[in-house]
């Protein structure tokens, strides 16, 4: 079985403003297979939006491999899409042409936009014609003229994942999209980005810090968190604590987020990763999805010694 | 007290009244102190007349001199050719700016030294500009374009740091090369802010213009009020001066209106 991404011994270290050395990420493995709506959650100060830059490429591991479809991931490119909190949209264009962008940028560099004019315009208008279709899509037909600024902060997120998916990008990530939105707001972006994942046969990798959200969204969850504990004397840098495969059924059901079930689940990785005052230990994290591994040092874990439990 | 509450709404006829107080406050004081000193001497030149300023504009406005040419007419034009001119060098500091903001090697080369280049003060290196340039054209271009250069690229430079980097992982993700991002991505998103800085810039541009052709020129607007003010032509000079404060006022209001009409995007973010 081939995994769309994989990570292996992923560790992060950062320097403080002393110049000391911490550990965000420790010891991270991951593989993800297509077709999956992974979420990951994690209190704040976890590393999930470094996780997030690590996979997207615009920052690279100091140690350990990050792949994509094999290779190791370089540098953001169109082959995984992304959506912000804020700052997704390009603000000096208007809906329209920011779904143009990326069509156009990736066919005409700016020498070629200037030797071929022609043909440039010609493709210009079949790019905003695609566009149009994208918009009809989120249900934005008639705001393509409007700058971002103009819309709801629930549109321009809609616009933004139009923006992203018009590239057909293998894999979309998401950090905190829905995080600067009204409850009501929030409720149906979810749904909206359930539909597309849906229609679209898409990969998504979601992060929140909203369990109920990522419980809900998710086919798969994983907790990302500081909060465990080893057999090492100190713990330095966050693991995934969790990996679940959410049950239940999609599409998903308002009924769905309020069914025992979730809450039951709700309850469970709230008290595993986001609680400051449990410290799992690391023989003793969920990590049943089975597309889950690991990699454990002897002295976080030594086999046998029942000293603890 | 009105005038200081806080939350004072005046009308729009009172407003238009109160901003124009001030000037009116001004012509009048210069009209009475020209009316007071030429009821002791006909002959006053310091505070002239408004008719013998408007003899004296019309003289370098509307009538030949000695070699057929209109003089306000031929400093305008000698005067805006310069500041034109130096517009078009001023524009490659925006490019330098843009590539300091966006690749760090180039920020690496060229920052330091553009900041060091900032601080030396043009009009003390006016000397050094006539030896070399001689005291043609080149050196007053050249004074203008080295005291400006210098901030218009600083400037552009801090606000393409100031895009948040989001937007430019955003557009790799979109297929984007390195030079669209530059070209496609920042600049269209800080030129409007840019503008607005050679606009503000432009103060300094004409003050460089002036002392430029204050010291060595043949013709020219500056050259001109420096000229007559052997004869104490004030009715020459203050004509000149309004004119120019004109023209400066023009040009900003032409840029002011050019961000607003073409870039319809700013200030929606507040």
């Amino acid at each position: 079985m081939k995994y769309l991404l994989h990570l292996e011994d992923v560790y992060v270290r950062y320097r403080d403003h002393k110049g000391k050395k911490f550990t965000v990420l420790n010891d991270l493995d991951l593989k993800i297979k297509t077709g999956e709506f992974i979420t990951l959650v994690g209190p704040s100060g976890c590393g999930k939006s470094t996780l997030l830059r690590l996979i997207m490429g615009s920052e690279q591991p100091p140690q350990g491999k990050v792949l994509f479809n094999g290779k190791p991931v370089l540098s953001p490119d169109r082959d995984r899409g992304i959506v912000f909190q804020k700052y997704s949209l390009f603000q000096h264009l208007t809906v329209l042409e920011n779904l143009v962008f990326g069509l156009d940028a990736e066919e005409f560099t700016i020498s070629k936009r200037l030797i071929k004019p022609f043909k440039h315009r010609k493709k210009r208008k079949e790019y905003e014609e695609h566009a149009q279709a994208y918009l009809e899509r989120v249900g934005l037909a008639n705001e393509g003229d409007k700058y971002p600024h103009q819309l709801s902060g629930g549109m321009q997120q809609r616009v933004a994942i139009a923006q992203a998916l018009i590239m057909k990008p293998k894999i979309l990530l998401m950090d905190e999209p829905f995080g600067a939105l009204d409850y009501g707001t929030r409720q149906d972006m979810q749904f909206f980005i359930l539909e597309q994942w849906e229609k679209e046969k898409m990969t998504i990798l979601f992060v929140t810090h909203d369990l109920e959200e990522a419980i809900f969204l998710g086919s798969r969850t994983l907790v990302l968190t500081q909060y465990y504990s080893s057999d090492l004397e100190k713990n330095e840098g966050s693991k995934i604590v969790t990996d679940i495969e959410i049950p239940g059924p999609y599409p998903r059901t308002s009924a769905f987020k309020f069914s025992k079930e979730i809450g039951e689940v709700m309850q469970k990785l709230c008290h595993d990763g986001l609680d400051p005052g449990y410290k799992q230990h690391v023989k003793d994290f969920d990590l049943n999805h089975k597309d889950s591994f690991r990699t454990v040092t002897p002295e976080e874990w030594k086999r046998g010694d029942e000293t603890h439990g | 007290m009105k005038l200081f509450d806080i939350h004072a709404r005046p009308g729009r006829t009172v407003s238009f009244l109160l901003s124009i107080v001030l000037f009116v406050v001004c012509i009048a004081a210069f009209a009475v102190t020209g009316y007071v000193r030429h009821q002791e001497n006909p002959r006053d030149k310091i505070v002239p007349t408004f008719p013998e300023m408007a003899d004296g504009l019309k003289r370098v406005a509307f009538e030949q001199d000695r070699d057929g040419e209109y003089r306000l007419l031929v400093d305008t034009i000698a005067s805006l050719r310069r500041f034109f001119i130096s517009l078009a060098f001023l524009s490659l500091a925006v490019i330098l700016g843009l590539l300091m903001g966006v690749f760090p090697y180039m920020e690496i080369i060229f920052l330091r030294f553009i900041t060091f280049f900032d601080k030396i003060p043009a009009l003390a290196i006016l000397p050094i500009l006539f030896i070399i340039f001689g005291l043609g054209e080149v050196s007053k271009v050249a004074l203008i374009v080295i005291g400006v250069f210098p901030t218009i690229a600083l400037d552009t430079h801090l606000r393409a740091k100031e895009v948040p980097r989001e937007q430019v992982t955003k557009a790799l993700t979109l297929g984007a090369g390195r030079f669209e991002i530059a070209y496609k991505v920042i600049l269209p998103q800080i030129f409007p802010t840019v503008l607005n800085t050679i606009r503000l810039n432009f103060k300094a541009m004409i003050l460089f213009l002036i002392a430029g052709e204050s010291i060595a020129a043949t013709v020219g607007l500056g050259y001109r009020i420096f000229l007559v003010r052997r004869y104490i032509a004030m009715d020459i000079i203050i004509p000149y001066v309004i004119w120019m404060s004109l023209l400066a006022f023009l040009a900003d209001y032409l840029v002011r209106l050019w961000i607003k009409k073409r870039y319809k995007w700013v200030g929606l973010e507040k």
